[in-house]
């Protein structure tokens, strides 16, 4: 290229560069928007299998409503108005009907139900499928196992339409851990043509494909950028949706969430943060529905190995000088349920989150560190930086609290990444922290917080047999329907945590979701997720 | 042409560096991802049977071997965030970053040099105090807040631009995957309402990127600009009674390219790795934010897939950049 050309050419690229029209929506745009869901979240799906290795809370979604499974759960409406799934009462989805035996449950499947690319769904899938989920290692086998389901010749094949599923010992979790999302029917006969010798249950072929015969299955997937769902015409699995198409667009600022919300440009934002919700319901343009996450707290975690935190003074006296209400209104902007201030830490009733009889007390905080004996306490306060707008927050408050009676504490912001690693350790002595359990049961909570199998969720590495004892006492009396017995031991296990307090509760947080005003049929699901196939618009 | 061969066999140590620095520094992070994947509920076995599923088990040397050896087969290696190769993942990214960045940079181009050459010409004007405070304005504000703040008013208030939701508005059709930017493959196949829609949906983010380059753009060109115009030749050609427009434009222009020729290779592939910021404000699906987001969930392969692409991008500009010289300045030809 000459010198002069060269030079002559990038004035020409100045003088090209263009001044763009606004956009215009086309009438065709138009109609689709009317049968199309345009749902926006921070997060998107990084595999589109439950099943998959280190499958995110937004891949559970997809799984959910592109599969279907044995049962489900009803939906009620709570006394707000809004819908929940209910607890209590399973639905027949795959299955016609539940057969619940002494040490067995047979299934009957429906004789119409798809799959996506029109094969039956025959026993057989569903054999293959639950094998799979208590085979494939990592979280799904964790789940299968909460429910007593561990062992592939727990499922039996009776017929081509005909499952049944043999107990390896009684468990009131078996029945509600089959409508978990874990176990989901996939089509066998597919996936084993996808199967290599690496690679035996094809989770290659299902992170990137939908090979289920749920409401809807996945058409396009970007990874990070949208996920385009369309309905899948001939389930049934329950009512036909209304949705035909559904977009989930991936936006990470939370500024632009909004701003897509309140222009209508979107039709659900999910899982808003507290300070949007507090100011969009303020603001009344949108349908803002809260609901309290079941079996869910904040709490401030002390580990009972590290001294001074063995002490159960020390740990009492924390508990009486926190800021409990402060906390609330900083971090949750007062949108959450508190779980102090009840009438005694010795609870009187099964219902759970229970409240703690715990309220902010310096002076009886003061004497309770003065009886500890214990004196110039030098530790840190560590938090999960990817939940950081929760707790920083309380952080603070926690180490300026704790400065008056004595604990003086630095505070340790633990990246995202790190933070399981740094929680299997169990070396933390003092951490704010979040866990809820899928299965809305007190005994399934303290399985994993307070059990002497002393999980990765045990923050506290609090092992005691007498808890163990109760725990067990309670999960062995439901599973035979034992009330009283249960009843004693729950009141027993929830009385025993909070009087010896290794974990302070806080409070119970609240899900939050904006949906356009023509938008209905939102339900809160344990999952946490959203179901698409109940939402309606227009 | 030798010149070239030469530059291209000095590169080669350089990637093998980042081969083995990229590696180590990902394996030297804290956070174990086997305990990140292992998700909910895990349990010492299901974070081993995870490990071994990951490799994360074998020696550090014999992972490396398998990392060049799936290199040298064109291998990125597998994103556990996204689910996808890396290497897919990566092409797909890089054009929308690429197209974003570059109309951002040319923008940029547009209003910076002029603006540079009159604030030389007319030092100590106002065209020159403008120049100044456009400039200092524009690397003050910080990235995400030009790009909000553009969104607020000409999205939320006004309503002229379109949602802030990526390279494309959610019910319209990506062109097919020509050259993988959504204009240049919009008009190649002739579909102008999608050419429209993803030109709208770019304006807000490319203004933001140029608000933010055009300060060392501008500083630049009218630095070397004023260095040229107070040298002799431009005395001389002055004297020779030239007009202004050919004394500026054809002679003084022509000389005070360089500088700024390198200037704009710098904030091009500064441009390109480092608008994390507005690809989030605007949800673009570019490399930057994918980068980041596996660096926060201790994903190696594509932060090592990410560090290798811009290495490679950068050492191709700078080689770019050196032949660019040759055709500005023939003295620069001569030398080599």
């Amino acid at each position: 290229m000459k010198r002069r050309d060269f030079l002559k050419s990038v004035t020409g690229v100045a003088a090209g560069a263009l001044v763009p029209a606004p956009a215009i929506w086309s009438a065709a745009k138009a109609d689709a928007r009317s049968e199309t869901l345009l749902v926006v979240t921070e997060n998107g799906p990084n595999n589109l299998d439950i099943h998959g290795v280190g499958t995110n809370r937004s891949g559970y979604e997809t799984s959910w409503n592109c599969y279907d499974r044995l049962i489900s759960h009803e939906t009620k409406t709570l006394p707000d108005g809004t819908l929940s799934y209910d607890r209590d009462k399973f639905k027949p989805e795959l299955a016609e009907d539940m057969n619940i035996g002494d040490m067995s449950v047979t299934f009957k499947l429906k004789k119409n139900a798809k799959f996506h690319d029109g094969t039956p769904v025959t026993a057989k899938d569903v054999k293959w499928s639950l094998d799979r989920s208590v085979t494939v290692g990592g979280f799904p086998t964790v789940q299968m196992k909460a429910g007593s389901l561990v062992n592939k010749e727990q499922f039996v094949i009776v017929d081509d339409s005909t499952v049944r599923v043999d107990f390896i010992k009684k468990d009131r979790l078996t029945i509600p851990d089959l409508a978990v999302i874990v176990p989901s029917v996939y089509n066998s006969e597919l996936l084993k043509t996808k199967a290599t010798e690496k690679d035996p249950w094809a989770l290659e072929y299902t992170k990137s494909n939908t090979a289920g015969g749920g409401a809807y299955k996945v058409t396009s997937w970007k990874p990070g950028v949208e996920t385009v769902y369309e309905r899948h015409d001939d389930w049934v699995g329950g009512k036909l949706p209304q949705l035909k198409k559904i977009i989930w667009r991936t936006i990470p600022s939370q500024g632009n969430r909004r701003a897509l919300m309140e222009r209508g440009d979107a039709d659900i934002s999910f899982d808003l943060s507290s300070k949007d919700t507090s100011e969009m319901k303020k603001a009344n343009k949108l349908v803002i529905i809260s609901n309290p996450i079941g079996n869910g707290m904040y709490c401030v975690e002390l580990n009972v190995k590290t001294p001074p935190f063995d002490n159960p003074k020390v740990r009492q006296a924390i508990a009486y000088a926190l800021p409990y209400q402060k906390i609330m209104d900083a971090a949750m902007f007062g949108l959450a349920n508190p779980m102090f201030g009840g009438p005694s830490n010795n609870v009187t009733d099964i219902s759970w989150p229970a409240k703690t009889g715990y309220s902010d007390d310096i002076a009886k905080a003061k004497a309770l560190m003065a009886e500890s004996g214990v004196s110039n306490i030098d530790t840190t306060i560590s938090f999960d930086l990817g939940a950081g707008d929760i707790c920083e927050p309380i952080s603070v408050l926690v180490q300026e609290a704790l400065g008056q009676i004595g604990i003086k504490t630095a505070i340790n912001k633990v990246p995202g990444a790190n933070w399981r690693s740094e929680m299997a350790k169990k070396s933390m002595p003092l951490m704010i922290n979040f866990f809820s359990g899928w299965l809305d049961y007190p005994e399934y909570y303290f399985f994993w917080c307070y059990s002497g199998q002393n999980s990765i969720f045990n923050t506290s590495s609090y092992v005691n047999p007498d808890m163990d004892v109760l725990i067990n006492g309670a999960a062995a009396a439901a599973a035979i329907g034992d009330k009283d017995k249960y009843a004693k031991d729950v009141e027993g296990f929830i009385s025993k945590a909070y009087n010896e307090v290794p974990r302070v509760p806080l409070f119970q947080p609240l899900l939050n979701v904006a949906t356009q005003k023509n938008i209905s049929g939102y339900a809160y699901w344990f999952h946490r997720q959203l179901d698409y196939r109940s939402i309606v618009k227009g | 042409m030798l010149t070239i061969a030469k530059r291209l066999l000095t590169v080669i140590p350089t990637l093998i560096g980042v081969v083995i620095v990229t590696f180590l520094l990902t394996r030297v992070l804290p956070g174990d991802p086997a305990v990140y994947f292992a998700g909910p509920a895990a349990t010492p076995q299901s974070i081993a049977e995870i490990r071994k599923s990951l490799g994360l088990d074998r020696p550090l040397p014999d992972q490396f071997a398998h990392y060049v050896n799936d290199l040298a087969h064109g291998n990125f290696g597998n994103s556990l965030s996204t689910g996808r190769p890396v290497a897919t993942e990566i092409s797909s990214r890089l054009p929308a970053s690429a197209e974003l960045t570059l109309s951002g940079l040319i923008l940029a181009i547009v209003i910076a040099v002029p603006l540079g050459i009159f604030a030389a010409v007319k030092q100590g004007s106002f065209i020159d105090h403008l120049c100044r405070v456009i400039a200092t304005a524009g690397v003050s504000l910080p990235v995400f807040f030009t790009g909000l703040l553009l969104v607020y008013i000409f999205y939320f208030n006004l309503g002229w631009s379109p949602a802030p939701i990526g390279r494309l508005d959610a019910f319209a059709t990506a062109p097919p995957d020509i050259t993988g930017f959504y204009l240049i493959d919009s008009l190649i196949t002739g579909n102008f309402e999608t050419f429209r829609a993803s030109l709208s949906q770019l304006v807000l983010p490319a203004v933001t990127l140029a608000v933010f380059s055009l300060a060392p753009i501008t500083r630049m060109t009218r630095a070397s600009m004023l260095a040229i115009l107070a040298s002799e030749f431009i005395r001389t050609a002055r004297a020779s009674g030239l007009n202004d427009r050919t004394v500026i434009l054809t002679y003084a222009f022509r000389n005070a390219m360089l500088p700024v020729v390198t200037t704009l290779g710098m904030v091009f592939s500064f441009l390109l790795g480092a608008n994390v910021l507005v690809e989030k404000v605007f949800a673009w699906p570019g490399i930057g934010s994918y980068a980041v987001e596996a660096l926060l969930q201790s994903d190696f392969a594509p932060v090592q897939g990410f560090v290798l692409t811009m290495a490679v991008l950068y050492v191709a500009l700078n080689l770019l950049i050196d032949m660019l010289y040759g055709v500005i300045d023939p003295r620069v030809r001569l030398e080599a």
